[in-house]
């Protein structure tokens, strides 16, 4: 191992030791009056995240919808999940925006994704009421670029899964097990306000975020 | 980026007297701390949360060494490589080498306020490898080639004319406008292109969970993300400081980072990494680096005092606050951190008698302290810093005693004796009363004083005389 890792570590054993203190009692935020999912919209809704209601059945239908208002002319998929099997059936009686499969490495659909890919859809492994977030882990099948570099991207969340905290969403979802290589929190586009504090979205990420939100 | 002048004094007058600098601060400024305050309702909320906080860093401090080690057990089970560096100099050259293996001749940057303390993209493009500061204000202020005037809001020192006028010179075939929403596009189109292009993407910390191995990232724009995303390389770079204990903790922290910093109750991304891209799947970087630079923290982290300046958060609170920053913006601080939270590193990174100068950029009114959501008593640790520049406790702080001044010297010692001395003071008041307002306001260190202030009036009678003839005893 390195020197300067043994003389940080030297440097740090020897320093005066101060004693461990408890962690200052504090309890994650809980829902009370608010259900978690109206406080969930509201937050969404003001960094201005667009929620959709629909029925599991109706997810293809409420998709085109979407498509056709936001004048996608075609979508990233990902073919092998089961959100993606639900459009392939869809899409095979009757047939909507251009459908591209995030099938292959990045490196083969870079260029494609980066310049003229219109919408993504991703799932999402539920929402923070507390902050207003949705919780999104890629995976090999649903790849890390598919929720970033679309400039639509559209995600599916279940109404049943909403966590009131990150703490609960934590401790509920083994995240402090072993997390996947890449996992986020997403709470609305991308925005900046590095020009005079002036809000602007869409600057590297998303410019829009559509949730079909899933009552049933 | 050009050499600055060290200067704070002549700095912080030219900046006084830019009333186009000030207002755009001053703007900007009470909108955030408006922005803060409607975020914090409920003050016993705010306090048990910023205890927390506080108690989140004291444990990670406490525990610093052993769970830096966890943290890099666990970085490397998760297939990240880790780095250690105890100067800026050998950090450059580890990130050098990274990316000379790989062959690497561009990189895309989120934002790092350490990789500015390295001064590293200046010593890449000395090294023909070119770096491009992804996010937007950081974008901004290398097309002017000038450095950050805000930890947070790194060109907030600009209105939008003239970023305008600078698109408009630097971009090819910008014209110019200075509607913000068009000036972020024309930014997003030039970036997109990089970011697909470049050959490594790199990114600084906001926190590291020891017992999964994370590293966390906080960005709204999504530049974080892209930079960490798409090129086939991602190199991390953080401080000691930035390790905890659980990612189960990063909840509060962010929860105050961020509703600290610009009012949101969160960024728009935080993102996760704990790995490569692995086999199977079709994204994600193939080589993730951590480098853990020292650079004069374990020097801060000897000292029970001053280590608690290691729990910043750097949400930028305690510049949206300081009376000082809000009027002079961040560029007059000269070094790398500006705000109460420069005051209190630059010096200690530095050296006193590089630095010292921006530990009298305070007034010591404490708001700082009031609004830090980790509870560092940034004004304690001015004054003791203040008093290390003029009487150093062994070896706390580099270039302590480093300010001492004879005439300072002689002038506190006059000071205290009279006020030490009931006799000496009522002697030294006689005779101020009698030729006080005689003294000319240029005199040599009264001069000072008075040229930039009108020369106090002294009263005939003092205090203690009126009070007497009123017949208020002395004890
Ligand atoms: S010192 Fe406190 S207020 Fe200032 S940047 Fe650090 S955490 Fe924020």
């Amino acid at each position: 191992m390195s020197n300067a890792r043994s003389a940080i570590l030297e440097r740090l054993r020897k320093a005066p030791k101060k004693p461990v203190p408890d962690l200052a009692p504090w309890s994650p935020y809980k829902t009370t009056t608010e259900q978690p999912l109206d406080r969930f919209r509201r937050l969404m809704g003001a960094v201005k995240g667009e929620i959709i209601d629909t029925k599991r059945a109706d997810l293809a239908e409420t998709l085109r919808k979407v498509l056709a208002d936001k004048q996608a002319k075609n979508l990233l998929y990902a073919p092998n999940t089961e959100i993606g099997r639900t459009i392939d059936a869809a899409w095979a009686t009757e047939p909507g925006p251009q459908l591209v499969a995030y099938d292959k490495p990045m490196e083969e659909l870079k260029s494609l994704m980066i310049n003229d890919i219109d919408a993504g859809i991703t799932s999402t492994m539920g929402a923070i009421a507390d902050t207003g977030s949705l919780i999104v882990w890629p995976s090999a099948e649903e790849p890390r670029l598919m929720s970033l570099v679309p400039p639509i991207h559209i995600a599916v969340l279940e109404a049943s899964k909403m966590y009131d905290s990150f703490s609960e969403a934590v401790g509920k979802l083994g995240w402090n097990k072993k997390p996947p290589g890449n996992t986020l929190l997403i709470s609305g586009p991308s925005k900046t306000a590095d020009i005079e504090g002036i809000l602007c979205f869409g600057v590297h990420g998303p410019k829009q975020l559509v949730i079909i939100l899933i009552t049933d | 980026m050009p050499e600055l002048s060290h200067d704070f004094e002549h700095a912080a007058v030219k900046a006084l007297g830019n009333q186009q600098l000030r207002t755009n601060f001053r703007r900007v400024m009470t909108g955030l701390m408006n922005k803060r305050a409607a975020q914090f309702p409920d003050p016993d909320e705010l306090q048990a949360l910023r205890s927390r906080g506080k108690s989140i860093k004291d444990r990670a401090l406490a525990k610093l060494p052993d769970l830096l080690v966890q943290l890099e057990q666990n970085l490397i089970a998760n297939g990240i490589q880790v780095h250690w560096a105890e100067s800026v100099d050998e950090g450059n050259r580890i990130i050098l080498d990274i990316l000379r293996k790989a062959n690497a001749k561009s990189l895309i940057k989120g934002k790092s306020m350490v990789s500015e303390e390295m001064h590293f993209n200046h010593f890449l493009e000395e090294n023909n490898i070119r770096a491009l500061e992804s996010d937007l204000g950081e974008y901004i202020i290398q097309l002017a080639g000038e450095g950050p005037s805000h930890i947070v809001m790194p060109a907030i020192h600009k209105n939008k004319g003239e970023i305008g006028k600078l698109f408009q010179e630097k971009i090819d075939g910008q014209g110019y406008t200075d509607d913000p929403d068009e000036l972020t596009a024309a930014a997003r189109r030039v970036l997109r292109q990089m970011f697909a292009n470049a050959d490594a993407g790199f990114s600084g910390v906001n926190f590291a969970a020891a017992d999964t191995g994370s590293l966390v990232l906080m960005s709204n724009e999504g530049n974080g993300r892209m930079s960490t995303h798409l090129p086939s390389m991602h190199i991390a770079l953080m401080g000691i400081e930035k390790v905890i204990e659980r990612l189960e903790d990063v909840g509060p922290l962010i929860s105050l980072a961020c509703r600290s910093a610009t009012g949101q109750p969160i960024t728009t991304y935080v993102n996760v990494i704990s790995g490569p891209r692995k086999a199977g799947e079709k994204d994600g970087p193939k080589e993730v680096h951590l480098v853990i630079l020292d650079n004069g923290r374990t020097r801060i982290y000897d000292d029970p005092q001053l280590r608690e300046g290691l729990r910043c958060i750097r949400c930028a609170a305690c510049m949206n606050h300081c009376p000082v920053y809000t009027r002079i913006g961040g560029h007059a601080y000269q070094y790398t951190y500006p705000g109460p939270i420069g005051e209190i590193l630059n010096p200690q990174m530095q050296g006193i008698e590089k630095a010292g100068d921006v530990l009298h950029a305070s007034s010591l009114c404490g708001r700082c302290a009031e609004v830090c959501p980790v509870k560092i008593p940034l004004v304690d640790l001015i004054v003791r810093l203040r008093r290390e520049s003029i009487r150093p406790s062994a070896d706390a702080v580099k270039g302590g005693g480093s300010r001492k001044s004879g005439m300072e010297n002689v002038i506190w010692f006059g000071w205290k004796t009279m006020y030490a001395n009931p006799l000496f003071y009522r002697w030294g008041t006689w005779w101020l009363r009698k030729i006080g307002n005689l003294m000319p306001a240029g005199l040599p260190l009264l001069k000072q004083w008075t040229s930039v202030r009108s020369k106090p009036q002294f009263a005939s009678r003092s205090i203690y005389d009126l009070a007497r003839e009123r017949g208020i005893r002395d004890e």
